[in-house]
């Protein structure tokens, strides 16, 4: 799942080989990751995945997995520490503009589940694909049924057990989501011809 | 995979102040979230002006998705119609010669009807259409049910104003910006629209599922049986939606009513009319129920959205039905 960063080895100029390679990755002259781009793209992708509900798919019921959540939780899982512990903060509130869930549930929902990962982080230190999912698994069942009870309490018909197909789907896709990011990542980390320093 | 090493400050004052920062604004995420979420869930419509804005910002990809969702549906549907051509052919002739035969039989009724109730001196208005929209997005992952149409108060879209399309009713408006409106749609639980059986007008009112169903209750239980396939159309009490505006099918009966699926589901929707209110005066007066009617100041924004729920979720209001004028309701 994880995708591998090859690190230029510091050859010393001349040495036959270097320079020749052309995968994308290895240094060109005048050619680097640049630093917005490094860091504007978890939170862009995030933020767009947010507004997906200006989507071709008018629902009459709540299907479509929260892409936006599971974005952060792939970003967080992927790549721990390029996410701020607090992005749940700004991130929720704009989710929380589209989602049409009472403004504020992404907000908490979210910095928990920052909160909770961070945790994670800490408590099982060796992990792997599965344990990453299934720590996704439950981050997201929980942020769910959360999400909707309080939209239950603001309409007035707490039904949370009506969402267990988009519970279903958003955890049998998340490794889909993992691979998406890790696509994102590659563009992340893109090399762009940088202005003169 | 081993934790990042990042975690770990070592001696570095200002990393370690850093990550300290960090999780401090992290709980104060969740506190500044739980106090959003309660004030939210208070004043449903205190966060309406940043909501309309996101959806002004995000209208032209709506609207580009619209077109492709339109354009989506006419390539599968001309592939479709393209293998069936002959036998559909000949369908549509024998349900034209049908449908003509019931027209005519149509105009004499409707002409007969206009005669009777010219006769009983019920006079009714039209329901005037404001203007017809794209639907342009929809919470699609959230239990709430919401959709946003790509027309706002700049086409005269009011708050309470009922949304529909050819196939029946959709929602009520429930935030308008500039260029964009939020409807409540008929699936949300919070959507209460009292109704009547289409064949004998049986008193009942539809409230949403949540989960692309709706709930039909009978008013007097006991009184009717529901059978599947019996339709349900707006009764007009209430004074928020027009009456015979089709509404719900019922699928599943059950004891104390009906299990039903909308007629016209939004998703099948192309474009939707927002009408005007049915009788705004009516919503006005059921907003300040203590004032008089002449005293009542023009309604607010604010207060028409709780006119509009309160009105339609008040089993009183919903209750009053037989007493309203019910135009298909008597013998």
């Amino acid at each position: 799942m994880k995708v591998q960063i090859k690190v230029p080895i510091k050859l010393p100029p001349g040495v036959p080989g270097v320079g020749k390679r052309n995968d994308g990755i290895e240094r060109r002259i005048n050619r680097a990751p640049s630093r917005t781009i490094s860091n504007l793209v978890p939170w862009l992708s995030i933020v767009l995945a947010s507004a997906v509900g200006f989507a071709p798919v008018i629902a009459s019921a709540p299907v479509v997995p929260p892409l936006a959540f599971m974005l952060l939780l792939a970003w967080r899982t992927m790549r721990p520490g390029l996410l701020p512990v607090w992005a749940g903060l700004p991130l929720g509130a704009i989710d929380d503009l589209y989602s049409g869930q009472p403004f504020g549930s992404a907000v908490t929902i979210w910095s928990l589940a920052m909160l909770a990962m961070e945790a994670v982080d800490r408590r099982f230190l060796w992990r792997g694909f599965v344990e990453d999912w299934l720590a996704a698994s439950v981050l997201l069942t929980a942020g769910l049924v959360m999400g909707a009870i309080v939209a239950g309490i603001a309409a007035g018909h707490v039904a949370p057990w009506i969402i267990w197909p988009q519970l279903a789907m958003s955890i049998v896709l998340f490794p889909l989501v993992t691979e998406l990011v890790a696509l994102l990542d590659r563009l992340r980390l893109v090399r762009v011809k940088l202005p003169e320093a | 995979m081993a934790r990042a090493t990042d975690r770990r400050p070592g001696f570095s004052r200002r990393a370690q102040v850093g990550i300290f920062t960090g999780y401090v604004v992290a709980i104060l995420g969740v506190v500044i979230g739980a106090g959003l979420l309660i004030a939210s869930l208070v004043q449903p419509a205190l966060f309406s002006g940043a909501r309309s804005a996101a959806a002004e910002v995000a209208r032209p990809v709506g609207q580009a998705a619209a077109t492709g969702r339109r354009s989506g549906i006419d390539v599968l549907g001309a592939i479709r119609a393209y293998f069936n051509a002959g036998r559909q052919n000949a369908a549509l002739h024998h349900e034209v010669d049908l449908a003509r035969a019931d027209a005519v039989k149509r105009q004499s009724l409707e002409q007969e009807n206009r005669r009777l109730k010219a006769l009983l001196g019920i006079r009714e208005q039209e329901p005037h259409v404001v203007t017809a929209a794209r639907l342009i997005g929809s919470t699609a992952s959230s239990l709430r049910r919401f959709a946003v149409i790509a027309a706002g108060s700049r086409s005269g879209v009011m708050i309470g104003q009922p949304v529909r399309s050819a196939a029946g009713l959709i929602g009520r408006v429930l935030e308008v910006g500039p260029d964009t409106a939020r409807v409540l749609l008929v699936t949300d639980p919070e959507n209460v629209v009292p109704v009547r059986r289409a064949s004998d007008g049986v008193p009942a009112f539809v409230q949403g599922a949540a989960n692309g169903r709706v709930a039909i209750r009978l008013i007097n239980s006991g009184v009717a049986t529901l059978h599947k396939g019996d339709l349900f159309v707006t009764s007009g009490s209430g004074g928020m939606f027009a009456p015979g505006i089709p509404v719900a099918v019922v699928t599943e009966p059950n004891r104390d009513g009906a299990t039903g699926m909308l007629t016209g589901d939004p998703a099948d929707a192309d474009y939707v009319t927002v009408e005007q209110s049915y009788q705004p005066e009516a919503v006005a007066a059921l907003a300040v129920p203590i004032a008089p009617p002449q005293l009542v100041p023009p309604p607010k924004k604010k207060k028409k959205i709780k006119a509009g729920s309160g009105a339609a979720a008040t089993p009183a209001a919903v209750k009053a039905a037989p007493a309203a004028p019910v135009p298909a309701a008597g013998p």
